[in-house]
């Protein structure tokens, strides 16, 4: 098929002004965050980081209790993912392998969960918190985004475990396995992409949540990365270059997992989430 | 599923069969569960959602009948008051307006998502390798920002000083936008948080359409062009009915993710100017914790919360639907279905 010269490069040059808007504002970050203080607050934005400078970084390490949110944050992330991965192992098992009265009920049940509106449901967690005098702990935090993350963990696992052809598994059990060690011999090595892709999403959730830290822990000690990034540059008064150091400090990793991850990240979701 | 009925039920919890009793019959059926093995797997899951989301939702739904307050809150008193909060919300015009609002904010924000997001997945399988990864990345970097540090970012785009956009479009032209505060009035402040929105939303449908559409077969193509089809026409007759049933479950994940949109609408400005940007939640929470009204903020989210509840039977029956259909295709070949998700 012959297409015109401007039927080949409008695609191109849309894709390209398309590149540039949607990247811009992630470039911003990370240019605002090397440039000296005099390029940002300059009449003409500079454009490029010619003098780059890690001072805003600094600003931001330096900041009071940023290596506890930091610790805050992955405590709280990786054992809500670790959690919910264990736990929905067995629940997408039973889902994916065995026909029993009630699945679909159970399967809808935790499609409603993964739409579950947490961010309207705060006031009441705080009430139940607060009684149970658990305000500023990790603890509840920990166990409500493990349960944030479950609904579609056990939803997007069920598509990875029904995926793993069930020749492999009777096979096993032919040669001697029992169930159990089929399960942890055949089905769990072929898992394991799928348990990665899936905990990338566990991850992000978890590592993102704001709505609840808010209104649960407001100890400066307390808090995670998110509620200190929203108030940051309020409390550095306008210092954006350390703003967007924080920023970025706070993206990089969700960034990196999710480039690499992408092509697994889009299969799980429309195989898991959209697809039975 | 005949074959499951000779299957030896498992014993146990971890069904320890003996070695050599296994050896399960061969064949197509799925079905191994028998008992309460499938329960007991289950349990630690229903467990945890019962206890950490069921309860919330039925407090939620106690302290909305509850004259609860700053007072009673520091008093532990539990003070019912009937439907009052819902009679005193309902009749409220601010609440009429935030939910109107909160309606006008979701529709325009997943129309232009759905449109936009439509237009560069069809983009995306139009354009060679290179230009395509290219594009992907971008978007893949839009989608992964985390909507917190997006929000930072988008506050130091459009700062009243030094801010990009405002350098931009006084250079463009409008040089009365030289320092023009977009967080001062409602409309552009809503502008600024659309804008946030629709930038990490529309990748997700982009690179899923564009997923949906490499599912076609090219002779699908070939057919309609043999027919005399044009662009258009073969885009009506072979494309868009493949896309159909991916962009309804879009449309409404996109509606029922925006309608609760919570950390860029409260984190750009906090609801302001004058709570002139408060949608649902924000509205919600800003009554019931700033304001310390929290039975009547317990209202507001339960209402919010039944909204939503009717937007989601909508969607999981479209979903269900598909996976019905998907059932009767698979049951007996699992391999189309395998080869559907690759």
């Amino acid at each position: 098929m012959q297409r015109s010269l401007l039927g080949r490069i409008w695609p191109n040059a849309t894709a390209v002004v398309l590149f540039i808007g949607f990247v811009f504002p992630v470039y911003w970050m990370f240019n605002t965050a090397f440039k000296p203080n005099g390029d940002i607050i300059s009449e003409d934005p500079v454009w490029f980081p010619d003098s780059p400078t890690l001072e805003h970084f600094s600003t931001a390490v330096h900041a009071e209790n940023f290596w506890t949110l930091v610790r805050n944050s992955v405590t709280v992330t990786v054992l809500a993912v670790g959690l919910s991965l264990l736990v929905a192992l067995f629940a997408s098992f039973a889902l994916a392998r065995m026909r029993f009265k009630g699945r679909k009920g159970i399967v809808l049940t935790f499609m409603l969960a993964q739409m579950a509106p947490w961010e309207v449901m705060v006031i009441a967690i705080y009430m139940i918190v607060r009684d149970a005098d658990m305000l500023n702990s990790l603890v509840p935090l920990t166990l409500f985004y493990t349960v944030m993350v479950l609904p579609l963990t056990i939803i997007t696992l069920r598509g990875y475990v029904a995926a793993v052809p069930k020749d492999l598994e009777e096979s096993a059990m032919v040669d001697g396995c029992t169930r159990f060690q089929a399960f942890r011999r055949v089905i769990f090595p072929l898992l394991a992409p799928g348990l990665m892709a899936t905990s990338l999403f566990g991850f992000i959730t978890a590592w993102n949540e704001f709505p609840m830290v808010l209104i649960l822990n407001k100890d400066a000690e307390a808090q995670t990365l998110p509620l200190w990034l929203s108030k940051f540059q309020t409390a550095f008064g306008d210092d954006w270059g350390a703003t967007m150091a924080a920023a970025s400090l706070f993206a990089v990793p969700i960034l990196l997992l999710f480039l690499y991850l992408q092509r697994k990240a889009v299969a799980g979701l429309t195989s898991g989430a959209v697809k039975g | 599923m005949s074959v499951q009925t000779r299957e030896a039920p498992p014993r146990g919890k971890v069904s320890v069969r003996p070695a050599g009793s296994g050896g399960s019959a061969p064949g197509g059926g799925r079905g191994t569960g028998k008992g309460t093995l499938p329960y007991l797997l289950l349990l630690p899951a229903l467990g945890l959602t019962a206890v950490l989301l069921g309860w919330p939702l039925v407090t939620n739904g106690m302290l909305s009948f509850q004259n609860l307050n700053m007072t009673q809150l520091i008093q532990h008193v539990t003070e019912w008051n009937g439907f009052a909060n819902y009679t005193d919300t309902l009749t409220s015009d601010t609440f009429w307006r935030v939910t109107l609002r909160s309606v006008i904010f979701t529709v325009v924000n997943v129309v232009v998502i759905i449109v936009v997001g439509t237009l560069i997945g069809l983009l995306l399988a139009r354009l060679g390798p290179k230009m395509r990864l290219l594009l992907s990345v971008g978007l893949v970097l839009a989608w992964a920002m985390p909507p917190i540090a997006g929000t930072t970012v988008y506050q130091w785009l459009f700062a009243q000083r030094f801010g990009v956009v405002n350098w931009v479009l006084a250079k463009i032209g409008f040089t009365s936008m030289a320092d023009y505060n977009w967080t001062g009035s409602q409309l552009s402040t809503f502008f600024v948080v659309s804008l946030l929105i629709v930038w990490t939303s529309v990748p997700f449908v982009a690179i899923n359409l564009y997923a949906a559409t490499t599912t076609i077969s090219r002779e699908l193509y070939e057919a309609a062009a043999l027919d005399g089809a044009g662009a258009w026409q073969s885009f009506k007759s072979v494309t868009f009915p493949f896309l159909k049933p991916f962009l309804m479950v879009a449309t409404f994940l996109e509606v029922i993710w925006i309608f609760k949109a919570f950390p860029q609408v409260f984190a750009i400005n906090e609801g302001g100017p004058d709570r002139l940007t408060e949608t649902l939640p924000v509205y919600a929470f800003v009554e019931g914790v700033g304001n310390q009204h929290y039975g009547a903020g317990a209202a507001i989210s339960v209402l919010t919360i039944l909204i939503l509840l009717a937007l989601m039977s909508y969607y999981l029956r479209l979903v269900l639907r598909q996976e019905a259909e998907d059932d009767e295709a698979g049951e007996s070949t699992t391999d189309r279905k395998k080869g559907e998700r690759a």
